[in-house]
């Protein structure tokens, strides 16, 4: 098994995807996407500016650092990451989102 | 008794093998390995700080966006499409090392670390704005605190000026300022260090160290400077976008 050569094409495919990914974030962060639904108010700014942000940084991982065409063993240590990195902001956030549900005293 | 053969290990290897590695396949995957596992270090690291970003943007909303509203959009814009440039011509320097073309990969080496060093420069000028609004946080320069000015209720638009969304404070505004400082400060150590790599690389590639067999090296600085490409690529919209729709 030799190392896989990703074609140069790919390669300014994934740098073109990269560079429309960053002008649309910048175009999405000008416009308001509040939405009222009913009487819920939902702020999707965020959410669309993550979502790319994501995006841009898979097509980074799987093709610039070739992480698809990789071993299996690579992809458990990238998987490991995220699931730690999961486990820092689920932890955190579950006590600061939960501190005002219980009044004592 | 006839002499015993000689059991040179390598004597067929590539002379860059390390003796305690089989082949060549080897020894590139467990230095790509090594490389993936350090970075997952990085992520924690770094995850640190955008947990504490998430965390004081979500007490303070408005402050956030105030204070993110005059970072320059443009001058972020620009980075982030220069250190996009700069991972392309890094992946293309790892590629005309697989394939062999030894003047391409330098040329590809110096217009990554051109790229990069441009970034840091562009990035030095915002630093430089900031200093002079007098919006590095605490007491960080002497002689200039944390003191930026606020625009007034029915002011024109003054782009040295803070101004404020409803609902915010100056002291938050200080705070998305270490915030902002910390993470784009550790950043731009990392583009640093990336920067001290590729020089590295560059005078081994003029001499001729790297070929199809044995590029580990241009490789794993490779998946190092994607990552902190990476990193930017989340810091862009966090910190310079996330206010922006306030203003309309």
């Amino acid at each position: 098994m030799s190392e896989h050569i990703v074609p140069v094409r790919v390669y300014i495919t994934i740098f073109l995807a990269l560079l429309v990914g960053t002008t649309l974030t910048v175009m999405a962060a000008f416009h308001d996407f509040t939405f009222h639904i009913a009487s819920v108010q939902i702020q999707l700014n965020t959410i669309i500016a993550l979502a790319i942000a994501t995006f841009k940084a898979t097509l980074v991982v799987l093709y610039f650092m070739h992480v698809r065409y990789s071993s299996r063993l690579v992809w458990v240590i990238v998987a490991s990451a995220l699931f730690w990195l999961a486990i820092l902001f689920a932890l955190t956030f579950a006590d600061y989102w939960t501190r005002g549900w219980l009044v004592i005293g | 008794m006839t002499d015993a053969p000689v059991t040179t290990k390598h004597i067929h290897g590539h002379p860059a093998l390390q003796h305690h590695f089989e082949n060549m396949e080897q020894q590139r995957e467990a230095g790509t390995l090594g490389m993936w596992v350090f970075l997952v270090t990085e992520i924690m690291f770094f995850g640190g700080m955008f947990l504490a970003y998430t965390l004081y943007r979500g007490m303070h909303p408005a402050a956030f966006a105030s204070a993110s509203n005059h970072l320059d959009i443009t001058l972020g814009a620009i980075n982030t499409a220069v250190l996009i440039l700069s991972s392309f011509t890094m992946a293309m320097a790892v590629w005309c090392t697989q394939v062999g073309k030894q003047q391409a990969q330098i040329l590809c080496l110096v217009l990554t670390l051109i790229l990069g060093l441009t970034f840091l420069g562009i990035k030095a000028v915002e630093y430089h704005d900031k200093y002079v609004d007098n919006l590095i946080p605490g007491k960080l320069i002497p002689g200039r605190p944390f003191n930026p000015a606020v625009a007034q209720e029915g002011e024109p638009f003054d782009k040295h000026k803070l101004h404020l969304v409803d609902g915010a404070e100056v002291r938050h505004v200080e705070l998305f300022y270490w915030i902002y400082f910390a993470m784009t400060g550790m950043h731009a150590l990392h583009m640093i260090i990336g920067a001290g790599l590729l020089s590295v690389l560059i005078y081994f590639s003029i001499k001729g160290r790297y070929d199809p067999e044995y590029h580990s090296p241009v490789e794993v600085t490779g998946l190092y400077w994607h990552f902190v490409d990476i990193v930017w690529i989340f810091l862009f919209p966090l910190l310079y976008l996330l206010g922006r729709h306030f203003e309309h």
